[in-house]
Order: C-alpha cells, then structure tokens, then sequence
C-alpha cells in the first residue's frame, strides 16, 4: 500500500468517494478506500494538495468531511468536519500557512485554523461554482459562480473583496448578458484572472487595470466550459465543455490554438502540469486522459471504473519516477549496468538521453563501488 | 497436332450452338501459339488448368465486344468455382482420412469475433463497479421502490405514422400512456411529470412523417439517452405476425451489453418494463444489441414440447442506435454528457464497438 502511494504521480476523486492513485508508465491505478464502507454520500467534490512538498492530500466529500491522506504512508491520516451538507457541496479548498480554506456552494468561505475552533467566515454571495486560490499571493482567493461576479478576496481583510469584476454591457438586443463562472484560473506572473463561463465565454480580467470589465473576451464553442487550466508556457488556456471538448486558446487574441481529441464525456476535472507540456483531464465518461501540449496527441489513457470529479497532478512526474526505477535496477544488476545504460539511450528521445547519461554517470560510480561489495 | 486439337474443340462446341462456337474459335485464334506449348503439358496435367493458356498481363477486361467479354467472364468464374470445389472436397477426404488426427475445424473470422477488445467491458466480479451499479440513479427500480410508469410524446405536429407507433407501443409497454405534445416545453413537462409519478419519459421525433429519434428520459433525476431510430415497422406490415398484444406484463431479455456503457444503456430498457413478468401471457420483448445497433422485437412464445418453442412475432419492431447520454434530465444546451457520439473520434475502426 505505502509503495503504490509514493509511485502514484496522478490523483483523482470519484463520484463513488474512492480516492484513486494512478502510476502512468505502467498504467496502474489504486484505489484509496474501504470497501466495505462506501457510500454516495462520500463522493469527493474537491481535492488538493496539503502541504508544498506534495505528502498529503486533501479530499473534500458531499458530507461535509475534509479528509487528510498521506502519501508517504498510504492511508488516510485525518478527516475535520468543515460544514455539513445542507449549505451545499464544497467548491473550493486550500491551504493556507497550516490554515484550510474551505468554499460551500451556498457561498460560506471558511478559514479553519490548525488546534484553535473559532473560523474567519466570509459570505461570498449565493450559488458559488469556483473557489481558487492565487498560487504567487496565497492569501487571495477567488470565487465565481452562477449569477455571482468574479471576486477576489484577501482574507487579512475578509469584509471586502478586494477586485468585484462588473458584468460585460448589454448585447445587440440591448439585453442582459447572464452571468456563470464555472472556473477561474490565476495567470503566473501577473495580476491577471482568467475565468470560463457556463454561456461558452472565457474571460480575462486585470484587477490592475482601471477597468472592472474583462479585458479580453471569447466565445469558445457552443456548450458551457466546465473547466479551465493553464500550462506552464506562458500565453494559453486549457478549456473543456460539456460535450468532452478539449480546446487550448491563446489568451492574446483570444483565439483557438488547437483541440485535444479523445474525450467522450463532459469534462470535470482539468490540470496542466506545473513544468512539462502536458495535460490530465477527468470526467464522466471514467478515463483518465493525458494529452500533450505541443502535438496534440494522447499520450496516456487509463480506464477508472467510476465517474471522476476532481484530478491533481504532482509535479514530479513520468521522467523523474521513470529514473528511480531505473536507479534501483542499476544497483542490483552489476556489470552489466553500462551495457544496458546504453541500449535504453539508443531507443529514446535525445531529452530523456542526457538527463539518463547524467544519472548513470553519478549512480555508475555508486554501482561500481556496491559491485565491488557484491563480488566479495 | 495443333489441328486435330482445335477440330476436336469444334466438334465439342458445335452442339452447343452457333455463339458459343465463334466465341470458341476467337479463343483459339487468340492463343494459338501459347496453346502450341502447353498442348503437350495438357496431356500430362488435368483440364482444369486451361487459365494458363492466357499471358499473366491479359484479363477479362480488355475484351472490347461485351458479349464476348461477358461470356468469358462467365467461364472464368465457372473455373474458379471448379477449382474451388475440387479443393474442397481434397480438404474432406484428407480430414476424413486423418480421422481423430485431424486439425480443428477453422473458424471463419466475422466482425463479431473481430471487435476490438473494449476495456470498459465489465467483470461481474469486480466490486467497485457493483457498488456503482447499486447505486446509481435505477437503484431505487431495481430496490424495488418503484413501478415504472411511462409518458409517450412525440414531437409538434406528429403525422399518422408516428401516432400509430406511439400507440402501439404504449400497448406494448404497460403502464404507458400517451399524450400530444401541443408544442409544450420539454423542460415544463419534467416537472409535472415528477409531480404525477412518472418514471419515464419518451418522446418520440418525426421528420417527414416517419419517426427518426428517440429521447428515453428517466424521471426523477435520471439520465437521459437520445436515440436514432430507423426501420419501424408498423404492426400491419409485419408478415406472419399474431394476435395483438394483451395486458400481461411482458419478459424482458437483453442481449450483448457488455461494455460499461452498454450496461448503462441495458438498465435504462429494463427499467422501463415492471419487474414481474407474467408468464402465463407468454410474451417477450427483446432488445439486441449488435454492432452498436439495438433491435428490438416483440414476441409471442410458445413451448410445443421440452425442446421445440414455436414464437410469433407481435408489436412493432424498430432498430435503434445510441447518439448521446446526458446525465440529469433533458437539458441538451446546459446537460453535462457522459458519452456523446462523435463520428469521426468513434468511428474511425470498423471493428470499434462501445456498447
């Protein structure tokens, strides 16, 4: 059990409340649960990672519990009561310097802190789709939702939001354009807000600027956008729709880049990952898919019996787990480290190749001291 | 040598008739000098290897006169079979003289023993998706909490064809009534339909006066799966066909929903039906699902002795494929879908299947 947790590279949360790991070369996948004490009422809504270092990870269900479960070790370590079903399902969930950060649909933000009861509450307006929060600034976090305007609040100072963002004018028909945020994203390096909405737009806002409006708007499609990701490179979004619609836009122009092929069901669960071109996406029709950025292509596809709420991605991933395989196997193989160091670097990419070279180089010298171990 | 061959043709040809006797010196006059080498190998080999008397490059194609061309297709096709009957029965005798010795009989390769292994196929054994199954949106059916009670509509406007289908299925599903739509808003008729106690919902589309869709909305909370239909027969254009159908509760057989989807497909049917079937009204309604297409029939059965069944069919029949399942109610511009069908994604394998 503890040695599936740590090779796990990809977590995922599904309706049943079975909290899956997945370990991508060899296309395995953990379940994290109890059978025997399964229920509907389980069902992860939320998730996110605990601490920096990425050891525990937390999961938040439709009952209103929060559950802490540690990577290192495999099992579910702790479970808090943050709210209770009535006020709605969770939206959000962070942590902030050892304090949790809970959002429920009814609009109740929560600042639960470590040991001490009392909470920082803030009512951030009804019929909440999204909490996030900004990953450079952690105290400001941002909520959307369906007749509920993008707001970033700072919660030093919980009474007022510090950016309201102000509805787009009227349309050609001199009507009013509805309002749904259905996912924010925060863009690295600036102060910039990208969110997607139910009604196909994806918009940015710039709480910078002097306008409250969006700065760039789109139309993307012609069904609602679930979910929103943005990629390590800088200038693009990952949107997915409702029809399993994966689109990258660029965020200058706001026009499409490319699509991402291969998903039949709506998307629930959309992350990019922190350094490599690539994108996990989740959803109803239970696979969990990888895409890469740059060509387009599915690179992994991996079937999980139950319909997927929420994915997350750790930021050590495929090459990095890969190497400490091939680590282990060096040691214990011997002389002919060298001659299969070099079969594996023929067949790959010339990336893969130096980064192997270099850790063969560092762990041939270990190698060869632990043979000299092994011949005696 | 040459002579005495092409006289004894003749004489063979002539009482044939007079065509065929051309058409056989045309041949002649074709191959007379590749008939000179082989002439003295047909003597040795059998008859049947006359196809070597053509140069490799020559088919039947460049004979510009059609009846001609004609005539010597049909011979080539006459060989083949020739050939491939005589290979045959070569295959019988060295089987039968192999006796217990013999290989096992090949099986011919079909597009049903061709499909693509699907790895959402389900394992009956495996526990989490029971526990899915067991608690999905039909648990509160196959708990045995409800009794299905089915709404028929159609689309605004239905024209004969359409009513007269929607009638006959409403005889064929108990509990089912039928309703004009009268241009009401699928989405207001959800709610009052919930309110009432229905547990389906059917509508039923038309264009151009033939039904072509099908929207099997389950009431509470369910899923809502949209179908194309296509050959609907009517009960008056069935041949051979019983009786009307009677009020018994008929069985309900599924056949060949093995994927996870298909399993999701095969409770929405099975829900529709109540869960006792009454045996003594000795009627069955069959959904068959093959190559992604759902046939269903509707039968009559009875047992003549242990072995025999004799069945009848009854009730319209109608094939139909599935297009999209959207989790929720109807709501196609705001429901989020769990399987839409996306052509060229889907159905880019002839030997793909997902139900």
């Amino acid at each position: 059990m503890t040695a599936n947790s740590q090779i796990c590279s990809i977590w995922l949360g599904s309706e049943t409340g079975i909290l899956k790991g997945v370990r991508l070369i060899k296309k395995q996948a953990f379940n994290f649960c109890e059978m025997s004490c399964l229920s509907r009422d389980q069902e992860v809504c939320v998730m996110a990672w605990g601490d920096p270092h990425e050891s525990e990870v937390l999961v938040g269900s439709v009952n209103g519990a929060v559950k802490t479960f540690s990577t290192d070790k495999g099992i579910f370590t702790g479970s808090r009561e943050c709210g209770d079903p009535s006020q709605g399902r969770f939206t959000g969930l962070a942590v902030n310097e050892s304090a949790l950060i809970t959002c429920v649909e009814s609009g109740l933000l929560k600042v639960w802190k470590e040991g001490s009861t009392d909470t920082v509450e803030v009512n951030v307006g009804n019929g909440i789709c999204r909490m996030r929060q900004n990953p450079s600034q952690r105290r400001h976090v941002a909520t959307g939702g369906k007749e509920n305007t993008l707001k970033v609040w700072d919660l030093e100072r919980p009474d007022k939001p510090v950016f309201t963002a102000k509805n787009v004018a009227h349309d050609w028909l001199d009507m009013r354009v509805p309002v749904w945020v259905r996912d924010i994203g925060f863009i690295p390096d600036s102060d910039k807000i990208v969110t997607c909405t139910g009604h196909n737009q994806v918009r940015v806002y710039d709480p910078s600027a002097s306008q409250r409006r969006p700065v760039m708007e789109a139309k993307c499609g012609e069904f609602p956008l679930t979910a929103l990701s943005l990629p390590a490179s800088q200038g693009t979004v990952v949107v997915g729709n409702t029809h399993g619609q994966l689109t990258i836009l660029d965020l200058r122009k706001g026009l499409v880049r490319g699509c991402l092929k291969g998903l039949a069901g709506a998307v629930r669960g959309l992350q990019c990952h922190p350094s490599l071109p690539l994108v996990a996406s989740c959803g109803l029709d239970r696979f969990l898919r990888v895409h890469s950025l740059e060509d387009h292509s599915l690179q992994h596809k991996v079937y999980l019996k139950s319909r997927l709420n929420c994915v997350l991605l750790s930021s050590r991933e495929l090459e990095s787990s890969s190497l400490d395989v091939t680590g282990d196997v060096e040691e214990v193989k011997g002389e002919e480290d060298e001659v299969w160091d070099t079969m594996e670097t023929v067949t790959e990419k010339t990336k893969k190749r130096t980064t192997q070279s270099e850790e063969a180089a560092v762990s041939g010298v270990e190698g060869k001291k632990k043979r000299k171990v092994a011949k005696k | 040598m040459d002579v005495t061959e092409l006289s004894t043709s003749e004489s063979v040809s002539k009482k044939k008739g007079k065509t065929k006797k051309i058409k056989r010196k045309t041949k002649s006059d074709e191959g007379p000098v590749e008939e000179i080498k082989p002439a003295d190998d047909e003597v040795k080999e059998e008859k049947s290897e006359s196809g070597g008397f053509f140069p490799p490059t020559f088919s039947v194609s460049e004979i510009k006169n059609k009846q001609r061309r004609h005539a010597m297709f049909l011979k080539l096709k006459q060989e083949k079979r020739k050939l491939k009957l005589e290979l045959k029965k070569k295959r019988k005798k060295e089987r039968e003289a192999l006796g217990d010795k013999a290989p096992p009989k090949e099986v011919p390769k079909t597009i049903e023993n061709q499909r693509i292994y699907d790895e959402t196929t389900v394992n009956p054994e495996d526990e989490e998706v029971a526990f899915d199954e067991g608690t999905d949106e039909f648990s509160a059916y196959f708990n045995r909490l409800t009794n299905p009670k089915v709404l028929i509509t159609t689309s605004d406007r239905p024209r004969g064809r359409t009513v007269r289908f929607c009638e006959q299925l409403a005889t064929v599903i108990p509990h089912a009534h039928v309703y004009y739509r009268r241009g009401l808003a699928l989405k207001r008729v959800i709610p009052q339909c919930v309110s009432r106690g229905f547990t389906y919902l059917i509508v039923i589309n038309e264009d151009r006066k033939v039904p072509n869709g099908l929207i099997l909305c389950h009431l509470p909370d369910g899923p809502t799966a949209h179908f194309k239909v296509s050959s609907v027969r009517l009960r008056k254009e069935m041949k051979r066909r019983g009786k009307d159908p009677t009020e018994h509760v008929p069985e309900v057989i599924l056949n060949n929903f093995s994927t996870r989807l298909g399993h999701t497909i095969g409770r929405l049917f099975a829900a529709l039906f109540p869960h006792d079937p009454h045996f003594i009204g000795r009627q069955v309604a069959t959904f068959h699902n093959q190559r992604d297409f759902i046939f269903f029939r509707f039968h009559r059965y009875i047992f003549k002795n242990e072995k025999r069944v004799g069945i009848q069919e009854l009730g319209p029949r109608f094939t139909v494929k599935l297009r999209s399942l959207q989790k929720g109610t109807f709501d196609s511009k705001f429901g989020e879908y769990e399987w839409v069908h996306k052509r060229h994604e889907m159905d880019s394998s002839r030997r793909k299947f997902h139900i």
